[in-house]
């Protein structure tokens, strides 16, 4: 049995009355506790397809199935974390993090008892009472998915998380991730430009070509876990690079014809 | 590379003390302004330069107040007055909030109802004065309408302005987190309108004391307006100068005011214009 499923969903949006396909029918099954990346150039129907599954639009065709339970235009079944982190500037770091709590209902209080050892244990003690603008990027990258997890869904959408941050921490963000996901055994679903990032961190990467969106490859990633820096260098890594490359070399790249 | 210098040559940039330093002088600079003018006042209308007829003098001025004070009504005309303001200020920014807020709530009703709220800010409402002294009579609460006119449109506008500011991706994430609308107001609408709101609150204060003042103008057994209208019919100059004294440094009371109640409903973050 897979944990989500999307069955020939589309998405076609009209724009001065002509209809512009986002994404064409795409079918995904994937199975509970994989990390799944999803790569493609931009405009390719990644966000769409996520903010699909978030129920935040509803797709023009199709289904989508949480356990064979169809959640079409139903959000707040999955955790989702966009590129921006999206703190509330007002909110301390701890009580950013239990927003997800208090909207199921659960008190404040219960609520930042839940969330205190997982801000300790993930590397952010010591920051619960700062303000999000008084730490540094990946901080607070850590604490927008932190938030995500305590809402605690089994599912966990991840559009570009890392995407606005340097090098290095981008590194670190993705071991510490690894470490979050092996210890919590959710099923991710990540959306990344990164070709590396999507091998490091994935079982499977779904390549995805411009638009109009449409599913072109699946690739299954064979390399062994726990991974590290050796990894980054391995023969298989570049293998897989190469074949990732050659998928999304393929097409015509519009703008160099422009 | 020597490992120690002489401690005479080592220059250690203090940033508490360049501010501290600066601090001072812009205090001391502003005190003496202040002392300068009132000093010159006094000397140009004891010297005739200036008609002390027309401009009293401050030691006149503080010599009548203390008489005012003590003999007169002037206490009771300025509890009258900060009272008919206050009241104003603070049911026109709770409501006038109330209005800018509801319009998140449907895109219609806020499009549909933007040009009237507009075309209501253009009245003056001060021109209004006489028909609310005739619909609410020349009591307090006549007063109390006034200043509430002159402020709620402003906050409702400025609330409105700031329900525009709201970050559609939080929105999103809320939602995402199975967030009810009501959720979406009162933890992202709110305070993200919050500083656009504050901000009205230094217009508003000065706003409110200008419509308490015309309604005392208009008809008034009490208050500072209707005692500085009085002085000027008996033409006694000093009384008036009196009157308008109290009135800048009552103003300036609830202007401090404001500003700490800024702080409290801000929390570190920044008024918006």
């Amino acid at each position: 049995m897979y944990k989500l499923k999307v069955v020939e969903a589309s998405k076609i949006f009209r724009r001065d009355g002509q209809e512009v396909v986002a994404l064409q029918e795409t079918t995904m099954q994937i199975p509970a506790g994989r990390f799944v990346s999803i790569i493609g150039p931009s405009g390719c129907g990644k966000s769409t397809l996520f903010n699909m599954i978030a129920g935040l639009i509803k797709p023009t065709t199709g289904e989508i199935l949480l356990d064979d339970k169809n959640i079409v235009g139903k959000s707040g079944y999955v955790g989702y974390m966009l590129q921006k982190d999206l703190l509330l500037p007002w909110r301390t770091i701890l009580d950013n993090i239990i927003l997800g709590l208090e909207i199921k209902g659960v008190s404040k209080r219960d609520a930042r008892q839940r969330a205190l050892p997982l801000l300790k244990r993930y590397g952010l003690e010591g920051f619960e009472d700062n303000y999000p603008p008084e730490l540094s990027g990946g901080m607070r990258q850590r604490a927008a998915l932190l938030r995500t997890l305590l809402y605690d869904q089994d599912i966990i959408l991840l559009d570009e998380p890392f995407g606005a941050l340097d090098a290095q921490t981008r590194l670190q963000m993705q071991s510490w991730l690894l470490k979050i996901w092996e210890d919590f055994q959710k099923t991710i679903l990540f959306v990344t430009h990164d070709i590396d990032e999507a091998i490091f961190l994935s079982d499977d990467i779904y390549v995805l070509s411009q638009r109009p969106g449409k599913l072109k490859a699946k690739v299954h990633v064979e390399l062994e876990r726990p991974r590290g820096e050796g990894t980054l260098l391995s023969n298989e890594f570049i293998t897989l690079k190469q074949t990732l490359l050659d998928l999304l070399r393929e097409e015509p790249d519009e703008n160099d014809t422009a | 590379m020597r490992m120690t210098q002489p401690e005479k040559n080592r220059y250690i940039e203090d940033e508490k003390k360049r501010r501290q330093r600066m601090k001072r002088i812009v205090i001391a600079g502003q005190l003496s302004i202040g002392i300068l003018v009132i000093v010159l006042w006094e000397v140009l209308t004891r010297i005739g330069v200036m008609d002390s007829y027309y401009w009293s003098s401050p030691s006149t001025i503080y010599e009548t107040a203390k008489v005012a004070l003590l003999k007169g009504t002037l206490w009771s005309d300025l509890v009258y007055t900060s009272l008919a303001t206050l009241a104003g200020f603070a049911s026109g920014t709770f409501f006038g909030s109330l209005i800018g807020l509801s319009f998140w709530w449907s895109a219609y009703y806020s499009r549909i109802s933007e040009p009237y709220l507009i075309a209501f800010n253009a009245i003056p409402k001060i021109a209004l004065g006489p028909v609310i002294v005739i619909l609410f009579g020349i009591g307090f609460f006549s007063k109390v309408m006034l200043a509430f006119l002159m402020t709620v449109i402003v906050t409702a506008l400025a609330a409105h302005s700031g329900i525009k500011a709201v970050d559609e991706d939080l929105e999103k994430l809320l939602y995402s987190l199975g967030a009810k609308r009501r959720h979406v107001f009162t933890k992202v609408v709110v305070p993200t309108a919050m500083p656009w709101i504050v901000s009205s609150l230094r217009i508003n204060i000065a706003l409110a004391l200008a419509g308490t003042i015309v309604g005392e103008f208009i008809s008034s057994r009490q208050g500072i307006g209707r005692m500085i209208l009085y002085a000027g019919q008996i033409l006694d100059i000093d009384l008036v100068w009196v009157g308008v004294c109290v009135l800048s440094i009552l103003s300036l009371l609830m202007y401090a005011g404001t500003v700490s109640l800024e702080k409290l409903l801000l929390r570190g973050q920044e008024p918006k214009q």
